[in-house]
């Protein structure tokens, strides 16, 4: 009972990063109809930009409280995150906008196989180490049981809270949320209401790089490193997840990357007894990827997507 | 004499053979309604998407209200003053009837991503304006009752409305109704007249395509007639109506 609890704690943090990085993937999705596969190299980017700005804040002024020193890193990382976002769909994506839809999608494994390759002669090709700026950060017992939760992760969870919570309602009732909303709908009514498409679209790339970034310091905050090679696999586990919410769907995003860092978190913490020692919990990526399997084939839509993509 | 509201002279507009817009010139007079008819394919629609920034001209002049607005972008016509509808319905489906108004307003209104995140005292009162105006055009062409509802749930009357709706929430001085009529019962065309009417009273200025012909002739102070691409006819609705070449054009040549 321990175990299962443990794993759901563990499974509701990296859910929280999950649906972060999801929603930058859906959000793009929803206006665009583009699969931005460089998302995960966005992510990866805001990771190693939080590492240079926090040890860049600690060498400035020694002796910060740990709290300070990350929220100055992060906050120094957000903005320059939010500009490679920018960047990339103006350079990259915008001059397809018009080509057939396969064109922008290999573009975007162009970006993202370039931004790996930046990431590695800038910062090398070894993990960085995340500065030990919180000291111990020992595990606190939930309960009373023998489940334990750190500092981090209760930061990585209410952080994330927070930050979803804000984007939904930032989309429900602001008017930039509303353009957005037009313009995923029927861009081209959009235009004729008013609504400055390549600024909306730009504004989505913006919003979603940001998120992202977020996703990335708590990333590496939380397990201590992050290198240029761990955007990979921490933005095709989102995409699985923003897929299985049904793509294109904000709420589907947060729900799926939760249900995602549950599926395989649960099962990593089970994989060893039930198949008697012969796969360990490093195995735990088959979990996600059988859920992408098993969603494209029994729901393509995802648990809150339309059954019928709807075109005008 | 008043100068044109709109004015557009030899606008050409070809798709690779077609020539769908064939020297075509007119001007519109502030206040009037104006009329545009012609078979199915005689080039009508795409006036409207040239219009309206959709389409980008190949040749012409284009001004509107003393501006120039030869190929400039749909956001920018619709900040000059011009606004339309659709023949087929392009609501935002899945948004509330008030929020495709809201969206309406989006260019008249200015906070933009600081007002959404941070969302300081300006922002709010600037939001709570634009609820205001929304209801308040929702009443005007009579669906405020409906206001919370989905734009796909709406009925196709009412939907229709609240193109006309949200057409007027980005203060137009010239509306453009594509077909408005289409597919209406006779006591919906005759509320969408009074509707016209109402609209016109209040100073916008309307152009106005529909099959209706009953309805043309009732309501348009002038009207133009287009076919294939080129403007054969333009004059009141009497002269227009008895004008052989537009006989010919809906009809045919009749037998020596």
């Amino acid at each position: 009972m321990e175990t299962f609890i443990q794993q759901i704690v563990n499974g509701l943090v990296m859910g929280s990063m999950y649906a972060l990085i999801a929603l930058g993937y859906t959000m793009v999705y929803g206006i665009l109809s583009l699969i931005n596969f460089a998302h995960g190299e966005v992510v990866m980017i805001g990771a190693m930009v939080t590492i240079t700005c926090i040890n860049l804040v600690s060498s400035i002024a020694p002796g910060l409280p740990g709290s300070l020193v990350f929220t100055a890193g992060l906050l120094m990382a957000i903005p320059i995150t939010m500009v490679l976002g920018f960047s990339i769909e103006r350079i990259a994506y915008r001059p397809l906008r018009k080509a057939p839809r396969l064109t922008p999608l290999i573009t975007a494994i162009g970006v993202s196989i370039t931004l790996q390759q930046v990431a590695m002669l800038i910062w090398g090709r070894s993990p960085r180490s995340f500065p030990a700026i919180f000291g111990e950060d020992a595990p606190h017992k939930l309960f009373n049981l023998d489940v334990s939760i750190t500092n981090i992760q209760i930061t990585i969870i209410v952080l994330a809270i927070l930050l979803m919570a804000g984007l939904l309602i930032m989309v429900e009732k602001t008017k930039l949320g509303r353009a957005m909303r037009a313009t995923s709908q029927n861009p081209e009514v959009a235009g004729l209401m008013g609504v400055n498409i390549n600024t909306i679209i730009s504004m989505t790339f913006v919003l979603g790089s940001a998120l992202g970034a977020v996703a990335g310091a708590l990333y590496a905050a939380n397990y201590s490193r992050a290198d240029a090679y761990i955007g990979f696999m921490i933005g095709l586990k989102a995409f699985t997840a923003a897929v299985l919410g049904g793509i294109g769907n904000l709420a589907g995003a947060v729900l799926g990357g939760i249900a995602l860092g549950l599926i395989e978190s649960v099962g990593a913490g089970y994989i060893g007894p039930l198949t008697n020692g012969f796969l360990g919990s490093h195995y735990q990526d088959i979990f996600a990827f059988a859920v992408l399997i098993l969603v494209l084939v029994f729901r393509p839509s995802g648990l809150l997507g339309e059954r019928v993509a709807e075109r005008a | 004499m008043t100068e044109p509201l709109l004015e557009i002279q030899g606008i050409h507009k070809r798709f690779g053979g077609l020539h769908a817009l064939n020297d075509v010139s007119l001007s519109i007079k502030r206040g009037e309604i104006y009329g545009l008819i012609g078979p199915n394919g005689a080039g009508k629609t795409t006036l409207f998407n040239v219009l309206t920034g959709l389409y980008q001209p190949d040749e012409g002049k284009f001004t509107f209200n003393g501006k120039d607005l030869f190929r400039q972008k749909p956001h920018v016509v619709v900040g000059s003053g011009i606004a339309r509808t659709f023949q087929n319905i392009r609501l935002f489906a899945n948004m509330t009837a008030k929020e495709n108004v809201m969206v309406g307003r989006h260019v008249r209104s200015g906070a933009g991503v600081f007002g959404a995140v941070f969302r300081p005292p300006a922002a709010k009162r600037e939001e709570a304006a634009i609820h205001a105006r929304a209801q308040e055009l929702l009443d005007y062409v009579g669906i405020a009752a409906r206001h919370n509802e989905l734009a796909r749930n709406l009925s196709y009357g009412d939907q229709r409305r609240l193109e006309i709706a949200r057409a007027l929430a980005t203060d137009p001085t010239l509306l453009a109704l594509d077909e408005p009529a289409a597919g209406m019962n006779p006591k919906e065309t005759d509320d969408l007249k009074k509707l016209m009417e109402k609209i016109r009273k209040d100073g916008v200025t309307i152009l106005l395509i529909e099959h209706d012909v009953k309805l043309m002739m009732g309501l348009c102070d002038r009207i133009a007639v287009l076919d294939y691409g080129k403007k054969i006819a333009e004059g009141v609705p009497e002269v227009v109506k008895n004008d052989p070449r537009v006989i010919e054009a809906y009809l045919g040549v009749a037998p020596e």
